[in-house]
């Protein structure tokens, strides 16, 4: 399941391109990009788990950016 | 240029000036020791203190090598060696560097966004006399909506009523308005100039062209492009030994070969301003993300950073021909009188080309005259024609029906007809090339394309014909479906570059993926030619494929430029750190400087 999310406060190109190292390892993510450009996040991941992972990720921003936050469609 | 800046950026202005006026009245009052360390911690403080309390909230996290981090480690270094206007100077720099970028990159992003504003917020509906105006994504399918001079084109669909003249030039890049009236389908995003139409919608909003392009544009950032890779890549490692190396240089000078503490200590402070690979990992996306702009700009859709890229090294084109380099319509070239006659009667209700083509030669062709229509596939019709046995196709079908007639001299494509089994003459018709094939052409050469490769499943003479009158430097004929995929592949071996495969999206699906870059042309109607193209351009024009070489070209060699020059002065300012021959100000133009530069150089491309 692929989808896209808004990240918000996300000001640093360095800290999108470390998050995106981080998510990326985060089991069951199939892939992921954080843009900062577009302030996005597309991330791919199992569907199944797909909530798990979820949290994963916004712990994974957090811990890189702690003013960082991903909005919900 | 107009730039406004947000409540946040205008408080850091307001630091930046307190703190740059009192560091000038500080550096004025005679004071020396701690007095003078106090003085010079006021403006220190009044702009660094969220460095700072970033750099601590790291430290706890266990992130050290964070940007703030390296700051404040080395603006408080400053401070300890007794530095003071050297420490306000770096954290003054720095925050202005920070300000410059949040502007530019805020910028950049409204630059795009303008560009896709081409999402219409309502649409009209009509029930009755009753117009209600409600959100384009409520629209269903087949309902019937009016556009008013003025309005943007709310969703995908077909005039039933008016004529006008629509814009396209935000989707198309294209600045000549389209005509169009009853019967035209029309696309979302277009605004419509003149006229009144009323158009029943054929698709939802969702899957409406706007949405799609929207969408494409808004992922293609997510396709990064190597030299991107190659930056976060490089950042994580260069950080850290940077670090690593300004430790040793720091401690191990002095501890073992009798070096004097506070000067390599300073050399260290210098490593650490300039760790700092914001300019890289900023400039370098911004590129991308620019050069993307400015492909759809000129109606050019760029899925990929990657694609992008690619697509500056490509050395080898190849062509479909029919749709792509040829217009797909026929236009007929000689005709004998009756036979054309009779061959548009008998054609009168086929939709293939050469009927079409042929209908539209003759002129009004009366349904009446014509009973008893069967079409023969790959070779023709047969029909009665007021009351004749009338015969209109190729070679095979007078063969097979044993009518003896004149082969025709010419390499064109020839339509025989025959009356109660008499050969009576025939119609020649001509597939067109594009009118701007020719130029397109000896562009992609000067630009550098080696190579330039036609296939087509057409007869070699009117292949020849077709490339001859284009200047392609190669032509495949005879070819099947499958035979393009196999030919792309035997190109695929010999190229140096990049392959880029050019096709109108219907039917070469499997050709667009096998190539290393698949352009879709005219594809704004057509989802398969969208999903399955790298690259999309949204009118059928040629000349496009010359502009976004160019394009991709400008952003490669800007990308280029802001690597060798932002490592360059990087290490350079390093390496003379070590001799000691660098100061805290060529660290501070390597770290700040350099990176408003390359952001500056990137900012190019929104431009283009």
């Amino acid at each position: 399941m692929k989808k896209s999310y808004k990240l918000e406060n996300l000001c640093c190109a360095h800290c999108a391109a470390n998050m995106e190292h981080s998510i990326k390892k985060i089991n069951g993510v199939e892939s992921a990009a954080v843009v900062f450009m577009t302030q996005k996040l597309i991330l791919e991941a199992d569907e199944e788990n797909f909530p798990a992972i979820l949290e994963e990720v916004k712990k994974a921003i957090r811990k890189v950016e702690p003013d960082c936050k991903l909005i919900e469609p | 240029m107009k730039i406004t800046f947000s409540k946040k950026q205008k408080r850091t202005i307001i630091r930046i000036l307190i703190s740059a006026a009192l560091l000038l009245a500080v550096s004025f009052i005679p004071l020396s020791g701690i007095p003078k360390l106090l003085a010079f911690l006021i403006p220190y403080l009044i702009i660094g203190w969220d460095v700072l309390y970033s750099a601590g909230r790291n430290i706890i996290r266990g992130k050290v090598f964070d940007e703030n981090f390296l700051m404040g480690l080395a603006t408080i270094g400053a401070l300890v060696i007794g530095q003071y206007p050297e420490a306000v100077f770096v954290m003054l720099f720095y925050k202005t560097g920070e300000l410059f970028e949040d502007v530019a990159v805020a910028r950049s992003r409204q630059s795009i966004a303008d560009l896709m504003s081409i999402a219409p917020d309502t649409a009209n509906i009509l029930k009755g006399d009753e117009i209600l105006t409600v959100s384009p994504d409520e629209v269903p399918i087949g309902s019937t909506i009016l556009i008013r001079a003025g309005d943007r084109v709310p969703l995908d669909g077909v005039v039933i009523d008016g004529t006008s003249e629509l814009d396209t030039s935000a989707l198309t890049g294209e600045s000549i308005p389209r005509e169009v009236s009853a019967g035209d389908s029309v696309i979302s995003g277009c605004i419509n100039l003149s006229g009144v139409l009323r158009v029943k919608t054929e698709k939802t909003f969702g899957d409406s062209a706007v949405s799609r392009i929207l969408e494409l544009v808004e992922n293609a950032a997510a396709k990064k492009a190597k030299a991107e890779n190659f930056i976060s890549v490089f950042a994580r490692y260069y950080t850290p030994a940077v670090v690593f190396a300004a430790l040793a240089a720091a401690f191990i000078p002095p501890l073992f070969f009798n070096g004097v503490w506070e000067e390599w200590i300073f050399r260290a402070l210098i490593f650490l301003v300039v760790s700092c690979p914001c300019a890289l990992v900023i400039s370098i996306p911004l590129g991308f993300f620019g050069g993307i702009g400015a492909a759809s700009r000129h109606g050019i859709l760029i899925k990929g950073g990657n694609y992008l890229e690619a697509l500056a090294k490509a050395d080898t084109f190849v062509f479909d021909k029919t749709g792509t380099i040829t217009t797909g319509t026929f236009s007929v070239v000689s005709a004998d009188e009756k036979a054309l006659y009779y061959a548009a009667h008998a054609g009168v209700e086929s939709t293939h080309p050469l009927s079409v083509s042929i209908r539209e030669k003759f002129g009004y062709v009366d349904r009446n005259r014509v009973k008893n229509i069967k079409e023969f596939g790959g070779r023709g019709i047969s029909a009665e024609v007021d009351g004749h046995h009338v015969l209109s196709g190729n070679a095979k079908l007078m063969n097979e029906n044993g009518i003896s007639f004149e082969p025709s001299q010419s390499d064109s494509t020839t339509v025989y007809v025959s009356v109660d089994g008499n050969y009576i003459g025939c119609v020649i018709l001509e597939d067109t090339v594009k009118p701007e094939a020719k130029q397109a052409f000896t562009e992609l050469r000067s630009i550098g394309i080696r190579k330039t490769v036609m296939l087509t499943g057409d007869r070699e003479e009117s292949a020849k014909r077709v490339a001859d009158a284009v200047g392609v430097s190669e032509f495949r004929f005879d070819l099947l479906p499958q035979d393009k995929v196999s030919a792309v592949e035997e190109l695929l071996k010999e190229k140096h570059g990049a392959l880029v495969f050019v096709g109108d999206g219907i039917n070469d699906a499997p050709v667009l993926a096998r190539a290393d870059i698949g352009v879709s042309m005219g594809a704004l109607g057509s989802d398969a030619a969208i999903e399955a193209a790298d690259i999309v351009l949204m009118d059928d024009s040629l000349t496009r494929l010359p502009e976004a070489i160019r394009i991709a070209k400008k952003t490669r060699r800007i990308v280029i430029q802001n690597i060798v020059f932002a490592l360059g002065i990087k290490f350079g300012v390093i390496i003379l750190a070590l001799f000691g021959l660098a100061n805290m100000w060529e660290a501070i133009f390597a770290d700040v400087g350099v990176a408003v530069i390359a952001i500056l150089n990137s900012m190019r491309m929104l431009r283009v």
